[in-house]
C-alpha cells in the first residue's frame, strides 16, 4: 500500500511495517488475561439476573442458597447501602436548556429489574460451580411489568422504565440552525426524504468481560483487575462516584484484553460489585462472564431510527439537511451513552459536503433493554450511514449520477480549514483524491461489464460507494467540557530512559488488540534512534502509569502518541544540554539525529546511550544546572478532533432465488494522516470493514415484544465469518493533520464507519431493476428475497 | 454443568443395560448437542453413557446393495470414505458440509439421527434414501422413524447401532444455511433407486418430511424443471427471526431443484 511516507527508515521508525511484538504471546496462547489471574484465597461470584425485561421484585429469599455447599456470602441491592450508582460521564441538555433525565443505575437492582440480565443478587462461593448452584437456589418473586421497546417507549401512556422519567424520554436535544434549515428548504428545487434505522449490534469481543476484586485489610488497599480499555477512568468513576474509595487506595489493572470495540470502555456494575464485596468478605472475588452473559449485559451499539430530509437546488447542490432521530439508551445510562447520538453523531452530519444549513434533533429514550453505548465508530457510523444513503437516494431521485452529485458538493482542498454548520472545524482532507483512487482501485469504469457478466449467470451485481469522514482523536478537553463531558480527554506519556539507553514508555492509552506495543515503540525508535528491541510499552495498570484516559475514539496515536512526542522533545532538550557539557560545546551547536548527538560541523559525537549513562552516573555532569536522570512526562491536550476520511467501494452479487448477498470485492482508500505502521493500518481497516460488513449484511440484535433477547447467542446472532467477507484492498492517501506533532489522524474506526453505506448502496444498486429505493440493515437473505418476491407479486398484480 | 456419573461401556448390550437401569441416564455420542445443553444447565442427567468405546458401532461397510454405517462413525469418516464416495456420493457430500471441521471431527451419524434436530443434515439422507435404522433391538424403516421435532420411534433404552442405506441410482443434496448457526434453513435430499423416487425436506419444518408432489413429478420426469414449479405450502413451515414460513416454503422448491440438478 501507499503509506504516504517517503524514506521509510531501515530501522523500525515511522513508516515501517514492523511485525507486532505482542503477537508472539497472543498467537502462542501466552497472553495474560484477567481470567488467567488467580489471587490467593480467591472466591468466585455468580450473578442472579432477571429473566424478565421489566418487573418489580416482590420478594427475594436467599436463605436456602446461603446454606448451599461452599457459599461464602450473598448480597442483594438491600445490602448495598451507602454507595452510589454507576455514573454517566456526559451531561446533555434539552432544547429548552434543562438537563437530561439521569435516573440512578444501582449496582444491584433496587426494587425493580429493567432488562433481561439486570443483576438482582450476587452469590459468592468457593468455586464458580458452587456459586452458580447456589444462585439457582435464590428465590425471586417478580411482578412482571410491560416491556418497553423503541416502538412504544414514546407512546403516550407507555409503561415507565423509571418512575421518575416521564414519557421514557432521557433528553430531547438539538444542534444547528433550525431557521436557516427551514429557509433552505423553502427555496429548494428538490426535497429528498428517507426513513431509516441503524440496526442494534452486540459487540462480541472474543474475550468475555471479567473482574477480580481484591482487598488487603492490613493496608486498606483495594485492587480491581478488569477487562477495561481505560483503567484510570474506571478508578476515577468507581472510586469517586460509586464506592467512595480515594485513588491512592484503589488500583485498577487491565492486563491483556481480548478485544473491546468500545464495549470495555464503560464502568460496569460487576466491577463495582466485586470490589465492594471483596472488602466485605476480605477475600478476592472473581467474576467472568460466559458468552450468554456477554450477550445479555455488554453494552450494545447503534439502535437509531431516523427521518432525514435533504434539500437540493436544480444542480444537485445541497442546500439544507434536517435529521430527526430517536436513539435507544436501554434501561440505564451507560458511561458515554448520552454523547453517542449527540456530539459523536449529529456533529458529523455535514460529512464531506458543503451543506450550508443543518439542523438535527435527537430524542434519547429509555427501554427495557441492556444499555446502549459506544461501539466501534460510536455515532459516526450512524451519521455516515444516514448521509451516504441519503446522498445515493438524492442522486436517484434527481437523476444526477451518484459520483457527480458527490463531487459537486465536496468540500474542496482549498476550503480547509472548513467550519461546518454543526460545530466542527475540519483541518485537512482531500476527498477528490481519495475518490479518484478508490474508483481506479475498484475498477468502477469496468463495472457495467461485470454486471452484465453476472446477469448472464442469473446473478444481480451491484456496486456502491461511500465518501465518508469521521471525527476522532478524542478530544479537546475545553471543547468537550463545554458540551457536557465530565472528564478531560487529554493523554499522558512518560518516557523513561534507562542508564544504558533502553526505554520504557508509560502510556495512558490501552492496547486491546491494536498493536500499541509495536506502533508506539516505533515512535521512540524514530524520534530517539533507539533500536526497536530496546523499547517497551507499559500500559493498563494505574499503579504504574500516570493518569491517562485510555483508548477509544481512535485516539491512542493522535493524542497518546502526541504526548509521547512532547515528552521525547523534553528528553532530547535535556540530553542536548548533557551532550553539550560532555563535548564542551554550546548547547545551540548540538544537533541530534539518528540516535547521535553531534557538534554541528564537526566529527565530535556522543551516542544517545552515553548521554543516558551520564545522566544516571553524573560524575562528569553540570550538576548545579541540570538534575540527574533522564525521564520525562508530558500531557497532551489536542487542539481539535482529527478528521480521517476517504472512499469505500463495495461490490456485491445477489442470488435472486435465495436473496443471498455475496460480497465480491471491497476497496478502501482512507486518509488517516501520517501512517506509522502500514501493516497495522491495513489490519485495522480490514477489521473495521469486517465489522461494517457484519452490520450491513449479517448482524441484528433482536428483542421480542416481551423484551426477551431473541438473538441471544451465536446460534441466532450472525457474526461475520471469513466466507461472508470479500478481499478487502486497503490503500491510504495522506493529508497531514495540521494540529498534532505527528500529523496523524487515527485508523481504528474508519473501516466500521465508512463501509456499511457502501455495502447497502451496492445492494440497492444490485436491485435496481426491482425499483428499490432503500434497504435497511442487515440485508439478510430473507429480507432481500422478500423485496424481490414482493416486487414480483406487485408486477403480477398489475 | 451439573455433576453426573460417567460410564464407558464396550458393548451395545452393556450400554443398553446402563440406560435401562437408569431412566435419567443419557447416551453421549459426539456430544455436539448434549454437551452444550449440559453447559447451559438445560439438562440434568444422572449419568452419561459414553458410546465411544463400542467397536461394533463403528465403521462403514457394503452389505449386498447397501452401505451400512455404524452409529459411532464421525462425519469426517463418511465425508472421506472411498466406499461412500463411490456408491452414494451425495451422502459423502452431505457429511462434508455439516458444520465445520471441528464439528465433523467429533459429531457422529448416530447422534445426529437419534437427536432428530429439525435443522440437522443427516435425517434428510436417511429419509431421502429410504434407509433402515438398526437399533439395539430391531430394524425401523426411515418412513417410520422420524416422528416429530427431536422425537424418533426409539425407546429411551434403545440405541441406534447402524444405518443401512440402499445404494441409489442417483441422489443429490442441497441446502440453504441459517446465516448465524449455519444449520439448515431448508434442505432437500432427493434420490431415485431401490426405494423409489424420494424427496426428503429438512430444516424447513418441525421434522424432516417427504414431499409427495415433488416425488410424483420426479417419477414422471427426473429433472430440475419437474420440481421448479411445485410450491411447498407455507402452513407448516418454521418461522423465526431468520426467515418467514413463506421464505422457507420458497426455499424448499429452490433446494429441491438444486438437489435434482446435483444428482444429475
Amino acid at each position: 500500500m501507499d503509506t504516504g511516507v517517503e524514506n521509510a527508515t531501515p530501522f523500525a521508525g515511522i513508516g515501517a511495517s514492523v511485525k507486532r511484538k505482542e503477537d508472539l504471546r497472543f498467537l502462542s496462547g501466552r497472553g495474560h488475561y484477567t481470567d488467567d489471574i488467580s489471587r490467593p484465597g480467591q472466591t468466585h461470584c455468580w450473578f442472579v439476573r432477571s429473566p424478565h425485561a421489566h418487573a418489580r421484585i416482590a420478594s427475594l429469599d436467599t436463605a436456602a442458597a446461603a446454606g448451599m455447599p461452599g457459599v461464602v456470602a450473598i448480597f442483594t441491592g438491600a445490602d448495598m447501602t451507602g454507595i452510589g450508582g454507576v455514573p454517566c460521564g456526559w451531561l446533555i441538555h434539552n432544547k429548552d436548556g434543562t438537563p437530561m433525565r439521569e435516573p440512578p443505575h444501582p449496582v444491584l437492582a433496587q426494587g425493580k429489574a429493567r432488562f433481561v440480565g439486570d443483576a438482582v443478587a450476587m452469590v459468592i462461593a468457593e468455586t464458580r460451580q458452587q456459586a452458580r448452584d447456589a444462585a439457582e437456589a435464590v428465590t425471586v418473586e417478580y411482578d412482571v411489568l410491560p416491556a418497553v421497546g423503541m416502538d412504544n417507549a414514546l407512546t403516550p401512556g407507555a409503561a415507565l422504565v423509571h418512575d421518575d422519567v416521564p414519557g421514557n424520554l432521557c433528553y430531547d436535544w438539538h444542534i444547528g440552525d433550525e431557521a436557516a434549515m427551514r429557509a433552505a428548504f423553502s427555496g429548494a428545487k428538490h426535497i429528498v426524504t428517507l426513513e431509516l434505522t441503524n440496526n442494534r449490534l452486540i459487540p462480541n469481543a472474543m474475550e468475555p468481560r471479567s473482574a477480580i476484586g481484591d482487598y488487603d485489610p492490613t493496608t486498606g488497599d483495594h485492587t480491581l483487575y478488569t477487562t477495561s480499555q481505560n483503567p484510570h477512568v474506571i478508578r476515577l468513576l468507581m472510586g469517586a462516584f460509586v464506592l467512595n474509595i480515594p485513588e491512592h487506595k484503589l488500583r485498577v489493572v487491565a492486563p491483556d484484553v481480548g478485544g473491546g470495540f468500545g464495549s470495555k470502555i464503560f464502568h460496569y456494575i460487576e466491577e463495582a460489585a466485586v470490589t465492594w464485596a471483596a472488602a466485605r468478605i476480605a477475600r478476592p472475588i472473581k467474576w467472568t462472564a460466559d458468552r450468554t452473559e456477554s450477550f445479555m449485559t455488554d453494552a450494545h451499539g447503534r439502535d437509531h431510527v431516523s427521518v432525514a430530509k435533504l434539500a437540493l437546488d436544480e444542480h444537485g447542490t445541497f442546500l439544507g439537511l434536517h435529521v430527526a432521530t430517536r436513539a435507544n439508551m436501554g434501561a440505564y445510562l451507560s458511561t458515554f451513552a448520552t454523547s453517542v447520538p449527540t456530539y459523536l453523531y449529529a456533529t458529523l452530519l455535514a460529512g464531506v459536503y458543503t451543506t450550508p444549513a443543518i439542523y438535527a434533533e435527537v430524542k434519547a429514550v429509555f427501554t427495557t433493554t441492556v444499555p446502549v453505548d459506544a461501539y466501534r465508530g460510536a455515532g459516526r457510523p450512524e451519521a455516515t450511514f444516514l448521509l451516504e444513503r441519503l446522498v445515493d437516494v438524492a442522486a436517484r431521485d434527481t437523476g444526477i449520477d451518484k459520483l457527480e452529485i458527490r463531487r459537486r458538493n465536496f468540500i474542496k482542498p482549498d476550503q480547509f480549514p472548513y467550519q461546518t454548520p454543526v460545530a466542527l472545524e475540519y483541518d485537512s482532507g482531500d476527498y477528490f483524491s481519495t475518490l479518484e483512487m478508490g474508483l481506479k482501485a475498484a475498477d468502477w469504469a469496468g463495472f457495467e461489464a461485470r454486471r452484465a457478466a453476472a446477469r448472464a449467470q442469473g446473478k444481480l451485481r451491484g456496486i456502491g460507494i461511500s465518501t465518508y469522514l469521521e471525527a476522532c482523536g478524542i478530544a479537546p478537553s475545553a471543547v468537550v467540557g463545554a458540551l457536557g463531558a465530565r472528564a478531560g480527554l487529554y493523554e499522558v506519556g512518560t518516557i523513561r530512559v534507562h542508564p544504558t539507553g533502553s526505554v520504557t514508555v508509560l502510556t495512558g492509552t490501552h492496547s486491546h488488540g491494536q498493536g500499541h506495543e509495536t506502533t508506539l515503540a516505533q515512535l521512540v525508535c524514530d524520534q530517539l534512534g533507539v533500536p526497536f528491541d530496546k523499547v517497551d510499552i507499559v500500559h493498563g495498570d494505574t499503579a504504574k502509569i500516570p493518569f491517562g484516559m485510555g483508548t477509544y475514539g481512535s485516539r491512542s496515536l493522535a493524542v497518546g502518541g502526541s504526548a509521547m512526542v512532547k515528552a521525547m522533545d523534553k528528553i532530547i532538550a535535556k540530553a542536548k544540554r548533557i551532550a553539550a557539557h560532555l563535548m564542551e560545546a554550546s548547547v545551540e551547536d548540538v544537533e541530534f539525529a539518528n540516535g547521535e548527538f553531534r557538534v554541528a560541523g564537526t566529527d565530535k559525537t556522543k551516542a544517545f546511550a552515553e548521554i543516558a549513562l551520564t545522566a544516571y552516573v553524573p560524575h562528569n555532569y553540570p550538576i548545579d544546572e541540570i538534575e540527574p536522570g533522564l525521564e520525562e512526562t508530558a500531557f497532551y491536550d489536542p487542539k481539535n478532533f482529527t478528521y480521517p476520511g476517504g472512499c469505500h467501494i463495495a461490490e456485491v452479487e445477489i442470488e435472486p432465488e435465495t436473496g443471498h448477498v455475496r460480497m465480491v470485492n471491497f476497496t478502501a482508500v482512507d486518509d488517516v494522516g501520517r501512517v506509522i505502521n502500514p501493516m497495522i493500518v491495513e489490519g485495522q481497516v480490514q477489521g473495521g470493514v469486517a465489522q461494517g460488513i457484519g452490520q450491513a449484511l449479517l448482524e441484528a440484535c433482536v428483542y421480542g415484544s416481551d423484551g426477551q433477547l431473541l438473538s441471544g447467542s451465536l446460534m441466532d446472532y450472525t457474526m461475520p465469518r471469513a466466507d461472508d467477507l470479500a478481499p478487502v484492498s486497503v490503500a491510504t492517501h495522506t493529508t497531514l493533520c495540521t494540529h498534532n506533532p505527528l500529523g496523524v489522524k487515527g485508523c481504528g474506526e474508519v473501516g466500521a464507519i465508512g463501509s456499511p453505506p457502501a455495502v447497502i448502496n451496492a445492494v440497492v444498486d444490485a436491485l435496481k431493476e426491482y425499483d428499490v429505493r432503500h434497504v435497511d440493515m442487515p440485508a439478510t437473505p430473507a429480507k432481500i428475497w422478500s423485496i424481490i418476491h414482493g416486487s414480483a407479486q406487485r408486477a403480477a398484480a398489475e | 454443568m451439573y455433576d453426573f456419573d460417567y460410564h464407558k461401556p464396550t458393548t451395545v448390550a452393556d450400554a443398553v443395560a446402563l440406560l435401562a437401569a437408569d431412566p435419567d441416564a443419557k447416551a453421549v455420542s459426539g456430544g455436539h448437542t448434549l454437551i452444550p445443553a449440559l453447559k447451559h444447565r438445560l439438562n440434568k442427567p444422572t449419568s452419561l453413557v459414553d458410546l465411544s468405546g463400542i467397536a461394533e458401532m463403528k465403521g462403514i461397510k457394503q452389505v449386498g446393495n447397501a452401505i451400512v454405517i455404524g452409529a459411532f462413525t464421525r462425519h469426517v469418516e463418511v465425508a472421506t470414505s472411498a466406499l461412500v464416495k463411490s456408491t452414494i456420493p451425495a451422502l459423502a457430500y452431505l457429511a462434508s458440509h455439516i458444520g465445520d471441521n471441528q464439528v465433523r471431527n467429533r459429531g457422529t451419524i448416530g447422534g445426529s439421527v437419534s437427536n432428530n434436530d429439525p435443522a440437522a443434515d443427516y435425517p434428510s439422507a436417511v429419509l431421502g434414501l429410504g434407509a433402515t435404522i438398526h437399533t439395539s433391538s430391531r430394524k425401523i424403516p426411515a418412513d417410520e422413524f422420524f416422528l416429530g421435532m427431536f422425537t424418533t420411534a426409539m425407546e429411551p433404552d434403545e440405541l441406534l447401532v447402524a444405518i443401512e442405506f440402499p445404494i441409489p441410482e442417483k441422489a443429490g443434496y442441497a441446502k440453504m444455511k441459517n446465516p448465524a448457526s449455519r444449520y439448515v434453513m431448508a434442505g432437500a435430499f432427493v434420490s431415485k433407486g431401490p426405494a423409489g423416487v424420494r424427496v426428503a425436506i429438512n430444516g424447513a419444518a418441525a421434522c424432516v418430511f417427504r414431499q409427495a408432489e415433488m416425488e410424483a413429478a420426479l417419477a414422471a420426469n427426473w429433472s430440475p424443471e419437474a420440481v421448479a414449479g411445485i410450491k411447498q405450502p407455507a402452513d407448516d413451515m418454521n418461522s423465526d427471526i431468520h426467515g418467514s414460513a413463506e421464505y422457507r416454503a420458497h426455499l424448499v422448491t429452490v433446494m429441491a431443484k438444486r438437489a435434482v440438478a446435483a444428482a444429475g
